[in-house]
């Protein structure tokens, strides 16, 4: 009964997006304003009957309802209940009404915080979004029922939920990733509308912005979680795969990166107009070519099997509807006359454009490393795979191009900056981040002249940010009395790109200075690496809810002083008889040791020599605290007073026109 | 002009959209018959649970039996491994082809399930796999005594579709030569193969 009622609440949701999709823009071309105010409260209550979906899905995986097929295929009895929930989104139906959720999530917060919105404006951007939920309910109801039964015969027990998902890192990656990849659906809606309208000035940016920073800082935090969920849970201590599936997420953060860059000139400048429409539509574009690909299996290896060409053919189909109508709109729409106004070379205006030549630069640079298989495919040239050397080939010295040139920008103005005060700015930060590079690796047990370099773009990156601050405050009458005058979506800015030096020199100082041994190791037996030293104290056997394991014991400890015990397992889950190398980390602010239990050297004698391997991770934290200090930055400068500020300026022209009335 | 500038970003849409519609239907799905009335493709790999012992094609039983690709990972094998049991049982001769796996996996496997194999190789780089064109786990393919394969089903073989698609071509192969009745087989039969 509970799965029909989620099926039905679907059925009423696509009903619902249809009226959503076409009653506020047909109102806001004939001016009815009952049409237009229709919006609010149907992307309110898309978002009801799809919560109401949902839910009646998470019942039927807590109580273990294996009559459903999906239910079946992804939990267990005996899985514990927290993941009986996550396992919601453990597979393609379900992921897919999670993004459905998201996506009316994401509707229904424009309805409720768009009130101050240009009525006209509020009622297209209701109504595209209504239609790309369209888009996902029959993709849902059509190809990936999450309620479809296994009646009349249901297995006595679920397959359960794949053990690598068994995490609490899964448990949030999938909701921020989705909430980033749908909330640029938000900004994509500002832009149609902009393009319907024909007022493409200043004003569709500046409520777009918010927006997309939010969005932003959600893809930001879900990559994260998803690189430091690999590094921990795959076992090998990598943390980013140039996989098809993180490529996927990677492209339209670093659209989004450009975009939100990108507005800010158009807000403040009224210049780049058309590019920031065009950004705007390819950042959420990507997310949906993220989708086809990863739910297509046209990327996959091939030995991959979940590939099902209905649901491919659907998502192209889609994508097509989507995109082609956008970009024809777009061909038609944007202003081709470019701006009158005028900027100098050393204007902040210069660096921007640099920043996002760069970035779609490196977003190409990935895309076509991600397609090439598939040309090649097409092509006939054979079954090839792109690997992390292409990608590092062209990522790594546009990444540096891309910092320095934002170490150089920060310090920029608007129109024109004089080269003299430009040059001033940059020295001190300059000559700083130079000390520095010059002087960190001697704190390792090799000099470096790769990490010198490395270092020195994430330091200057550094210092030209608190170098701007520092000038910024200047005149004031002490520091902090300077720093409260600033804006919150100045710190935000500042947040975000130290947050990015800081990933920065996590990824040089990791790359460099880790230490990786493959050794076996029996019980007794000691090993020192980049000087800890490993004990191993032998192999035990460990019982969790759902899994049996061998569980490694090591004890490390520097110079005589213990520093952590550790204790890696081998699981082996009952339902799959899948064996998981669950890896064990100590983290520290410098450094992580990694230890990960291999296999006995003979199989039959557990109790014997085992393969074991030790890791020293230099600086490897600093990766995600960079990224989580980057989306700390987005969270921020939402914060900002202006955008209230155009609120209240909105209601008391409100109130002004009703007393004038 | 200037306006057809702005057209660029679509063409340039539309020419990758025709490449993925090319890419969905070069599937891997589209492979496997290819191998259809081929012979088996020459292997030499470990045989499971016994790595000195190399098996080859000349190793495959000298009557129509069943190659069956499995793997410990592949969560469907679980549920087709008991009716694999029964097939056994009753006598169909199975060869396993153990894909990209872990040997002592594979082996805590078989003992714990049962071992309906006559034996398995152990396909770690997936080779033979890609060689017989297979694009996930399990499948299974009939193949008769001069070794050429006659049917291949993808994913799970249960008793319905061993008895509407295998057993009835499974049992003419053993009594009859393939070119003996090949002529006069019910399309439905053939065409199920594919």
């Amino acid at each position: 009964m509970i799965p029909e009622l989620g099926h039905f609440a679907l059925i009423i949701g696509l009903l619902l997006s249809f009226a959503l999709s076409v009653l506020p823009i047909a109102g806001s071309y004939s001016a009815r304003p009952l049409w237009m105010e229709a919006g609010r409260p149907l992307a309110l209550g898309v978002f009801t009957f799809v919560s109401i979906a949902f839910a009646c899905l998470t019942i039927a995986f807590v109580q273990s309802d294996f009559t459903v097929n999906y239910v079946a295929q992804n939990s267990n009895s005996i899985l514990p209940v927290y993941y009986k929930v996550t396992a919601v989104w453990g597979g393609h139906e379900g992921s897919i009404l999670l993004w459905l959720l998201i996506q009316a999530g994401w509707a229904a917060a424009v309805a409720l915080f768009g009130r101050q919105l240009p009525p006209e404006l509020l009622a297209r951007v209701l109504s595209v979004l209504g239609m790309v939920l369209i888009g996902f309910f029959l993709f849902i109801l059509l190809t990936s029922n999450p309620f479809d039964r296994t009646l009349p015969f249901p297995p006595m027990e679920g397959s359960d939920l794949n053990p690598l998902l068994q995490d609490p890192g899964m448990i949030f990656h999938p909701p921020l990733l989705y909430m980033g990849y749908v909330g640029f659906s938000v900004a994509f809606a500002f832009a149609i509308a902009a393009l319907l309208g024909g007022q493409l000035d200043a004003v569709w940016a500046r409520w777009a912005r918010p927006w997309t920073a939010v969005a932003w800082a959600f893809l930001t935090l879900g990559i994260a979680l998803g690189s430091w969920w690999a590094y921990y849970e795959l076992g090998w201590g990598g943390w980013w795969f140039w996989d098809p599936v993180e490529n996927a997420s990677l492209m339209p953060w670093l659209v989004g990166t450009a975009l939100m860059h990108s507005l800010a000139v158009t807000e403040k400048r009224g210049l780049f107009k058309s590019w920031t429409i065009l950004l705007a539509i390819f950042a959420f574009s990507l997310s949906l070519l993220g989708t086809f690909l990863v739910r297509s299996g046209v990327i996959t290896s091939v030995h991959a099997f979940a590939t099902d060409p209905l649901r491919g053919s659907f998502i192209l189909a889609f994508l097509a509807v989507v995109v082609g109508l956008s970009l024809l709109l777009f061909a038609l729409r944007a202003p081709s006359v470019s701006a009158r106004s005028v900027f100098s070379f050393r204007s902040l205006e210069t660096f921007l454009l640099g920043n996002n030549i760069l970035l779609i630069l490196i977003m190409a640079m990935v895309l076509t490393g991600t397609l090439y298989p598939l040309v090649a495919d097409a092509l006939n040239l054979g079954k090839i795979s792109v690997g992390a050397p292409f990608f590092n080939l062209f990522f790594v010295p546009l990444m540096v191009l891309l910092c320095l040139l934002l170490g150089m920008g920060v310090h920029a103005n608007w129109k024109d900056s004089r080269w003299d005060k430009l040059f001033s700015a940059w020295r001190l930060p300059f000559l700083a981040a130079l000390v520095v590079a010059l002087v960190w690796p001697l704190a390792f047990d090799h000099y470096h002249w790769g990490a010198v370099l490395g270092i020195f773009v994430g330091a200057w990156v550094f210092c030209a940010c608190l170098a701007d601050i520092v000038a910024k405050t200047r005149n004031a009458s002490s520091f902090f009395a300077g720093l409260k005058r600033q804006r919150a979506s100045y710190y935000g800015m500042h947040f975000a790109h130290i947050g990015l030096a800081v990933a920065v020199l996590g990824v040089v100082l990791t790359t460099v200075y880790s230490v990786e041994k493959d050794l076996r190791m029996g019980a007794g037996d000691s090993y020192q690496v980049a000087g800890y030293d490993f004990d191993f104290g032998g192999v035990r056997l460990a019982q969790g809810p759902n899994y049996r394991a061998f569980e490694g014991v090591l004890h490390v400890s520097k110079n005589g002083e213990p520093v952590a015990e550790l204790y890696p397992q081998k699981r082996n889950y009952f339902s799959g008889g899948n064996t998981m190398t669950e890896a064990a980390i100590d983290t520290g602010l410098f450094r992580d040791i990694y230890v990960a239990l291999g296999e006995p050297l003979d199989r039959s004698n557990p109790s014997g020599d085992w393969a074991v391997r030790l890791q020293y991770k230099a600086f490897v934290v600093w990766i995600w605290l960079g990224a989580l200090l980057m989306a700390i930055g987005g969270g921020i400068s939402v914060a900002d007073k202006r955008y209230r500020k155009a609120k209240a300026a909105r209601q008391a022209s409100l109130s002004g026109n009703l007393a004038t009335a | 002009m200037s306006r057809l500038k702005l057209f660029f970003p679509l063409i340039i849409f539309v020419a990758l959209a025709l490449l993925f519609w090319r890419g969905l239907f070069l599937n891997p799905q589209e492979m496997p018959s290819a191998l259809l009335n081929k012979p088996v493709p020459e292997f030499s790999l470990d045989k499971v649970a016994d790595n000195n012992q190399v098996m080859q094609k000349g190793d495959l039983p000298k009557g129509p039996h069943l190659l069956n690709v499995w793997a410990t990972w592949c969560v469907a094998c679980r549920v087709e491994h008991p009716y694999l049991n029964a097939l056994a049982e009753e006598g169909v001769p199975i060869i396993g082809v153990n894909l990209k796996d872990d040997d002592s996996a594979a082996i805590k496997w078989l003992d714990k399930f049962h071992n309906p194999y006559l034996f398995s190789v152990a396909d770690r780089d997936g080779r033979l796999a890609l060689d017989l064109g297979v694009f996930g786990a399990p499948e299974t393919f009939l193949v008769d005594a001069e070794g050429t394969i006659r049917c291949k089903h993808v994913g799970v073989v249960d008793a319905k579709v061993w008895q509407t698609k295998l057993q009835p071509l499974y049992e003419k192969l053993k009594s009859q030569h393939w070119d003996a009745f090949a002529g006069d087989l019910s399309d439905s039969l053939v065409s199920r193969c594919q």
